[in-house]
């Protein structure tokens, strides 16, 4: 799948990674349409680091792994820091194309290896007191998406009432119409709210804080 | 499966150092595509004193799949190429900011550009290298539907259009290009464009012509796209018998060409009829001390190495300039 120069460069990239970082990954035993390709795809990243630690999970035969992460359909890619916790990070869908960098974005930020916040903005997340899940909606041939799944995922990183999940529309078409998806990205915040286009943390939060 | 690693967007920056409001600097670059980086590699290396204001690295750059027309590389991908121009310019300890506009300068002998975070940096000259950006059709409904089915980047929005009805608005380069991507999963693509001929190169126009869903309408012009919550329809005019009719589709794809990134420029310098800098041969504009470079002035070809060859110049004037002229 990746050719030995685009193995380095991923290697070079995830240099950086402190803690170990627990990747899950959902599928089943008779592969659905993706999951051929997405199973490959975390496999490869897999190999690439020692601090990196993939387990596969067949969402039928493990439904109360499935359940405790709140899968709901597959492929899924679900994250866990060092301990084993939950941080509210998922990939529905391969992330290839463009969101091969939210991919390891997500995984450097869990290992610890983070973009700096500035302190009031970080005390804003910290202060999200309800449950809140971010669905960002991308196609894998999008530029501007990685910037708008990147920015969801780091809030669920730093809040555990936040969860984010990237969802890839081209893998799960009938979420794109009931979503009324005609650009991407596409934010939809706790099934009411909606954002078009790439928007950074600030005004995801500001959705957030008026819920 | 495709995967497009960009990895400037992982690559720490040492170097850099920000931009003191309190330094007079003998000139500050703003825009960050190949002309705005190549005139910071020269003025470092002139040794002088320089700060780099720039929204997004690399430009139009950045957002190319594979570039096969600079030389050195026979073939370049668009990320890999803005990650080295940048990191030519992160040798340097340049001053910087990055997703930072300039939002308005104020002439003088030393100049003063606002920038949108709030803060000025005031400087000698200054070199403008904003380059240009997608043109919008300005037409009623194209604002409220933007994103619901009225969308600028075909292969982002592309794959939501399967088995549906489009319409592309540009017969250039990137609008049969467009075009094509959009033929392979979409049931029909209506093609529009105002000439009576497509203005893409041959080899482009052969391609699409291999498909049997694309419908041509060469000599008409989009008038107002229609929808409630998503687009439904467009009225269309035929240019030549001054009738217009309308087609139920559910997507416009704009593809109608670029314009120049000089609206913060409003009272400062004089701009051409494709609101455009005017440049002399050395890079510099009507105002003293300010110079231009790259696909926002007059300079007739916009291609990348044409713009870091204007970058280049425009800094050697900058340069000059500081030693020369400024008093
Ligand atoms: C899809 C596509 C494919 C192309 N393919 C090729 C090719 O194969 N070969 C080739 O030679 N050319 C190609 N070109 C053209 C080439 O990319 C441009 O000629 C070149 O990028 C121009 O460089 P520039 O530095 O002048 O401007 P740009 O690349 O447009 O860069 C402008 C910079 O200014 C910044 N900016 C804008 N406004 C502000 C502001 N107010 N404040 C601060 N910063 C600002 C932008 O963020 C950016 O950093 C292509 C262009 C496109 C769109």
């Amino acid at each position: 799948m990746f050719d030995d120069s685009v193995k380095n460069q991923i290697r070079t990239i995830l240099n950086p990674l402190k803690e170990r970082v627990n990747i899950l990954y959902f599928t089943q035993e008779f592969e659905c349409a993706m999951c051929r390709d997405t199973g490959e795809f975390v496999r490869n990243i897999n190999e690439l680091s020692p601090k990196l630690n993939l387990t596969e999970f067949d969402y039928l035969k493990n439904p109360d792994k499935a359940e405790e992460f709140g899968i709901e359909r597959i492929p899924a890619i679900a994250i866990a820091d060092s301990g084993g916790k939950d941080t509210g990070i998922r990939f529905y869908g391969p992330p290839a194309g463009y969101e091969v960098n939210s991919f390891l974005s997500a995984l450097l930020e869990t290992s610890g290896a983070k973009q700096e916040i500035p302190v009031a903005l970080m005390n804003r997340i910290k202060a999200v007191n309800k449950p809140v899940n971010i669905k960002v909606f991308i196609s894998l041939s999008c530029p501007y998406c990685p910037e708008a799944v990147i920015a969801a995922h780091r809030l669920a990183l730093e809040n555990t009432n936040i969860k984010a999940d990237m969802i890839d529309v081209g893998v799960f078409p009938h979420l794109g119409v009931k979503y009324n998806v005609s650009g991407v990205p596409k934010i939809v915040i706790n099934e009411t709210r909606e954002l078009v286009g790439a928007h950074p943390i600030e005004n995801m939060l500001e959705v957030i804080e008026k819920l | 499966m495709n995967i497009n690693l960009n990895i400037s967007s992982f690559v720490n920056e040492p170097n850099f150092n920000s931009i003191s409001p309190d330094k007079i600097y003998d000139t500050l670059i703003i825009g960050g595509g190949p002309a705005g980086l190549t005139a910071a590699v020269y003025c470092m290396r002139k040794g002088m004193k320089t700060a780099l204001v720039l929204k997004k690295a690399g430009g139009q750059v950045a957002e190319t799949a594979s570039i096969e027309n600079y030389p050195g590389y026979s073939y370049i991908d668009g990320n890999d190429l803005t990650l080295k121009f940048r990191e030519q310019v992160m040798q340097f300890g340049i001053d910087y900011a990055e997703n930072v506009s300039a939002e308005r300068i104020i002439q003088g002998n030393v100049k003063k550009t606002l920038l949108d975070n709030g803060s000025a940096v005031s400087s000698k000259s200054i070199i403008i290298a904003t380059g240009k950006k997608w043109k919008k059709l300005n037409i009623p409904g194209e604002e409220r539907l933007i994103n619901r089915g009225v969308a600028y980047c075909s292969i982002c929005d592309g794959p939501l259009f399967a088995g549906k009805k489009v319409a592309v608005a540009g017969g250039g380069n990137s609008g049969v290009q467009a075009a094509i991507d959009l033929a392979k999963i979409a049931s029909v693509v209506y093609l529009i464009q105002h000439r009576d001929r497509l203005k893409a190169d041959e080899i482009l126009v052969n391609s699409l012509k291999k498909f049997s869903n694309v419908e041509y309408l060469l000599g008409h012009e989009i008038r107002e796209i229609h929808g409630e919550k998503e687009v439904e329809k467009i009225t269309v005019e035929n240019l030549s018998g001054n009738s217009s009719f309308e087609i139920p589709l559910n997507g416009v794809f704009v593809e109608i060409g670029m314009i120049p990134n000089t609206g913060f420029l409003n009272d400062v310098l004089k701009l051409n009829a494709f609101n455009e800098i005017p440049v002399d041969h050395l890079c510099r504009t009507e105002a003293a001390g300010v110079f231009a470079a790259g696909d926002v002035t007059d300079v007739r070809y916009k291609q990348i190495i044409v713009a870091a060859g204007e970058g280049a110049k425009a800094a050697l004037s900058a340069y000059d300039y500081i030693n020369f002229e400024f008093v």
